[in-house]
């Protein structure tokens, strides 16, 4: 598989190229803002109809990751589910897939701004993997006792860069010293580029970003250029 | 014969206005169902319109909107209000004459819908937004006549479709109402009949006499046309001579970013401060007012204009008109021409600038295709059914309805005469469902069948949100551009959001002839102020780009089998011979191709002389076929005549590239997956309402990101490659952007003939399309994950960094 590999906190670390992390070592993989049921919400709310095959993509690279790293546990850093009725409001077949992908590997859900009060399965606000926290939107501040890497979601990094053949624009993770933020892995999400100031309190000198992409690319960040 | 009121006539009589044939003519057969008047610009084809609504209301007329007049410009609205003021109110006839357009204010609008004029006059856009009304059968109520001014221009265009299918709504409202179509000289007369008529009955046709020939000619400029670019800057001493040797001159570009540029340069060098103005789409409504005031009071001696003033305009005197740029179409140039001494039986004067060597051949062959007559143009195909989704949408909007009966109704418009049943459900069935092979919507339809029959919206707030979205002319996405200042900002127009995300602060651009300084983006307003201390970056608008027609391109091929050009100025003679020596002219039942490096890059130029839209499906396809070969291509960019395709790998052996059998073959399957597709889709997506037009105010956070329309096309590709959006896509890309018909004329007439040649440098007749904007990125998933690659690897090594 094209991953990338990555030290974080004194792990190793993979980027996968659909925007997950995989980390071997627990055999965990970690997956942010999955905005089930976005195109369902937009059609209730009075909006477009949307084409309604963004839970089935999303739940297909779910799928594809799972079998390719052999994860025993898959962690959602939240915005699982675009709002509460979407989860109760999962089309048939694709809430058949969902309880499918949940037997083959344990799941643990982290609440996201957008996600339901009270969800089936383990829940939590935030997750401690010590030496790792697990939360939906990163805290800017020194990190809690006993932690070295907090790993979150949120904000759907993306970045360009210039190339020989001109400017490419990519879905990214954001790696700080101390920071993980993971991109959005759902169909139908779009990107905050990493110069918007909404990533200045987390960019420290010596931030990276990954691009997705097969493999996904390491590229350097200067703090300066990324808040250009 | 009816007679005109007599303080109207009295009125002529002391302006000493005698009608032309084609006036009283109209006047006669103002009893016609539909009835299409040709006439040349200047031939006073509005007031011919006009005339039967004025004889008809009298002096004295009731209460009531008697004529609905509808133009594709709001300028020209504004100014056939002025224009038919005039008589009205010194004749002292009690007419009342309103125009409404988008830049009418909210409380005249109201009062419009409740009391209108007797004539109102307005665009298509505003003309569907009156249908979506409740009260639209109040408001049409006791209607009688409906013209559609230059006609021509919109039977070329999806805005004539949504127009048609207005129409027959409005006809079905007054079942009496009656047509009349007003067109500049075309080349096929009754093919616009047939648009206008309520089909499917006849239309008559009127052709005025085409008055005396133009004079038009190739402007003498000393200094030589550069070798490439579009500025014609070079010209702009000869062209300030002609303007001070003229009362009124129109200078004519193709592109809004042109305009500007030439604006500024001619500024600089305007040394007599000769009153200019520019004129343009982009430029903020209270700008364009003030050219236009100017130009009405007669104070400005020449004005820099696009297409916005393509059409029958008529502000004052004006007595020469420039082309800056090749024409690119016969048809449209000689209405331009039209533009000067807009009266009748005096020949209008026109002088043609090419703005590069390539252009003076192109602006040769137009010049003989107008001494000859030769006007030229394609038919256009059905009518489109993303504009029939709008129309069912914006139907729905009004009240609830019957899809029989407008079913039946939408056939009455031209366009749509051929429409089966089977596609009139696919498209009612989406409006309601979104027609997907997954019906996941049932809950939540946007439309509804009730009990008896009738289709209406599922939640009525719905109606405001397709409002929103009426219309067909899909803009790049742009951003307002405000002058700071403390009263909430000067806005100056608007620039492209691609070019804003480009700025950093301290950036200059040229907008409105003016140079302005970047300072930030403030809510999805880009702000400026006047400082301006550096050169200025470019402005990038995307104006329609037209595609040089078949028999321009023909034209040209002839001229390059001549053994000298005698008839061309030095420059470009040479510029010609210098390609004939170092590679080869191109011809007609040939195909040259060219392969060079460049600046790091390997490059292929073909000479494929198909129009512009063809050139760019030839590149997609070789693209894609280098892409299979391992040729690394990244992308292209098309002109009229030429495609030039760079990659990271050379191309040592184009013929396998050209095999006609294998390019067809491979069509079908390309068309799915490219860029271009994807553009059309996005387009046809907003006109069908599948997503909305960005609305600044809906845009303002830029954490609620919207995705891109690439991931609905690419997931309706995957899951429902058959749904009824993807198959008006294929239709649309078919006819327009991918012009396949002119691929497969070129390739009937070249029969696999290909001249290639290997050469160290860029050749004479490939320099121009280094410069060419609208590049179109094509590199695969593999190439571009190598590009990003090598970028990554020299960011890291800059850095210091292992890789």
């Amino acid at each position: 598989m094209n991953m990338l590999r990555f030290s974080f906190a004194g792990l190793d670390l993979y980027a996968l190229p659909s925007g997950g992390l995989w980390w071997p070592e627990e055999k965990r993989l970690l997956v942010a803002d999955l905005h089930l049921g976005k195109a369902e919400r937009i059609a209730r709310r009075g909006g477009q109809l949307l084409p309604p095959y963004e839970v089935a993509e999303t739940l297909e690279r779910l799928a594809r990751d799972i079998d390719a790293t052999g994860a025993y546990e898959v962690l959602c850093l939240g915005d699982s589910f675009d709002d509460t009725a979407c989860a109760a409001q999962l089309h048939v077949s694709d809430k058949r897939r969902l309880t499918e992908l949940k037997s083959r590997a344990h799941w643990r859900w982290i609440a996201g701004n957008h996600d339901p009060q009270s969800m089936a399965g383990d829940h939590t606000e935030a997750l401690r993997l010590e030496p790792l926290l697990l939360r939906h939107i990163a805290k800017p501040g020194p990190l809690p006792d006993r932690i070295s890497g907090e790993i979150t979601g949120h904000f759907h990094p993306k970045h360009h860069l210039v190339t020989r053949g001109g400017r490419v624009a990519r879905r990214c993770f954001l790696v700080t010293k101390t920071r993980v933020i993971l991109p959005a892995y759902g169909a139908y999400t779009g990107g905050l580029a990493l110069s918007d100031p909404a990533f200045g309190p987390f960019l420290t000198p010596g931030s990276r970003a990954i691009l997705l992409g097969r493999p996904p690319v390491l590229v350097p960040l200067s703090v300066s250029e990324a808040a250009e | 014969m009816t007679a005109l009121p007599a303080q109207l006539q009295t009125w002529f009589d002391r302006q000493n206005w005698q009608l032309h044939p084609h006036q009283t003519d109209m006047l006669a057969r103002k009893d016609a169902a539909a009835q299409l008047l040709i006439a040349p610009t200047g031939g006073g084809k509005t007031l011919a319109g006009f005339l039967p609504t004025l004889a008809e209301l009298g002096a004295d007329p009731g209460p009531g909107l008697h004529t609905l007049y509808i133009s594709p410009l709001k300028a020209l609205a504004a100014d056939i209000k002025r224009n038919l003021r005039r008589p009205v109110e010194e004749a002292g006839l009690a007419i009342r004459i309103e125009d409404r357009t988008g830049d009418t204010t909210q409380t005249q609008r109201k009062r419009q819908r409740a009391d209108p004029p007797h004539i109102l006059l307005t665009t298509p856009e505003s003309l569907a937004l009156l249908l979506s009304y409740e009260d639209a059968a109040r408001t049409f109520a006791g209607l009688q006549r409906v013209i559609v001014d230059e006609i021509h221009a919109l039977a070329e265009s999806k805005r004539g479709d949504q127009l048609m299918l207005g129409l027959a709504r409005l006809q079905t409202l007054v079942p009496d109402l009656r047509r009349v179509g007003l067109s500049a000289t075309v080349e096929d007369p009754p093919a616009i009949a047939k648009f206008l008529a309520c089909a499917p009955d006849a239309c008559e046709i009127l052709v005025a006499d085409p008055g005396p020939a133009p004079d038009i000619s190739m402007l003498d400029v000393d200094e030589a046309p550069p070798w490439s670019g579009g500025g014609g800057r070079y010209a702009i001493p000869a062209i300030l001579e002609q303007v001070r040797a003229h009362k009124t001159t129109l200078i004519f570009h193709n592109t809004r970013a042109q305009a500007e540029l030439f604006f500024h340069s001619l500024w600089l060098e305007n040394e007599d401060a000769l009153p200019i103005g520019i004129h343009h789409g982009s430029l903020a409504r209270e700008q364009r007012l003030k050219v236009e005031a100017a130009m009405a009071e007669g104070s400005l001696r020449a004005i820099v204009c696009t297409g916005s003033l393509d059409l029958g305009i008529d502000w004052g005197d004006v007595d020469l008109v420039i082309q800056v740029g090749a024409p690119k179409n016969v048809k449209r140039l000689v209405q331009r021409i039209g533009r000067a001494n807009h009266r009748y039986n005096a020949p209008s004067k026109a002088l043609l600038v090419p703005a590069n060597r390539f252009e003076v051949v192109e602006c040769h062959a137009a010049l003989t295709a107008v001494s000859e007559g030769k006007l030229d143009g394609e038919p256009r195909g059905r009518g489109p059914r993303d504009v029939l989704c709008q129309h069912i949408l914006i139907t729905a909007a009004a009240g609830p309805f019957d899809a029989e009966a407008l079913f039946t109704e939408a056939r009455s418009a031209g366009a749509y005469a051929a429409l089966t049943r089977e596609e009139f459900e696919d498209c009612l069935n989406f409006c309601a469902t979104g027609g997907y092979a997954l019906r996941a919507y049932d809950r939540w339809q946007r439309l509804l069948r009730r009990p008896d029959g009738l289709w209406q919206l599922r939640d009525p707030r719905a109606a405001r949100q397709i409002r929103m979205n009426i219309g067909t002319i899909i803009d790049t996405e742009t951003l307002k551009v405000r002058l700071k200042n403390r009263r909430g900002g000067t806005p100056l127009g608007e620039v492209e959001e691609g070019f804003a995300a480009s700025l950093t602060p301290g950036d200059t651009f040229l907008i409105g002839g003016q140079i302005v300084r970047y300072e930030g983006l403030n809510e999805m307003t880009v702000e400026v102020t006047r400082r301006a201390d550096k050169e200025p970056k470019i402005a990038t608008f995307m104006g329609t780009k037209f595609a040089t027609s078949t028999q321009l391109s023909d034209t040209i091929l002839e001229m390059f089998r001549q053994q000298d050009w005698p008839e061309l100025p030095l420059a470009t003679r040479d510029w010609l011979a210098l390609q004939r020596k170092v590679s080869k002219l191109p011809e007609r039942d040939r195909l040259l191709v060219e392969t060079f490096p460049h600046d790091g890059r390997e490059h292929l130029c073909v000479y494929g002389f198909a129009g512009r839209n063809a050139q760019q499906t030839l590149g997609l396809l070789l693209s894609q076929r280098m892409q299979v070969r391992g040729l690394d291509p990244v992308g292209f960019a098309a002109t009229d005549y030429a495609t030039l395709i760079w990659g990271l790998r050379p191309v040592t052996d184009p013929l396998p590239l050209f095999r006609p059998g294998q390019l067809r073959s491979d069509f079908e399957t390309w068309l799915a997956g490219n860029a271009v597709m994807k553009r059309t889709f996005r387009a046809s997506a907003i006109v069908a309402g599948l997503i909305e037009r960005n609305t600044p105010g809906r845009r303002k956070t830029g954490r609620q990101a919207t995705f891109s329309s690439d991931i609905l096309y690419d997931t309706l590709h995957k899951y429902d490659p058959d749904h009824v959006l993807m198959q008006i896509t294929r239709e649309e890309a078919l006819r327009g952007l991918v012009d396949f018909g002119r691929i497969e004329e070129m390739l009937d007439r070249t029969e696999g003939r290909v001249d290639h040649r290997a050469l160290p440098r860029v050749t004479p007749l490939a320099a121009p399309l280094f410069l060419e904007p609208g590049r179109v990125p094509v590199a695969g998933a593999e190439t571009r994950d190598r590009m990003v690659a090598e970028a990554a690897e020299r960011l890291l090594a800059a850095a210091g960094l292992p890789a």
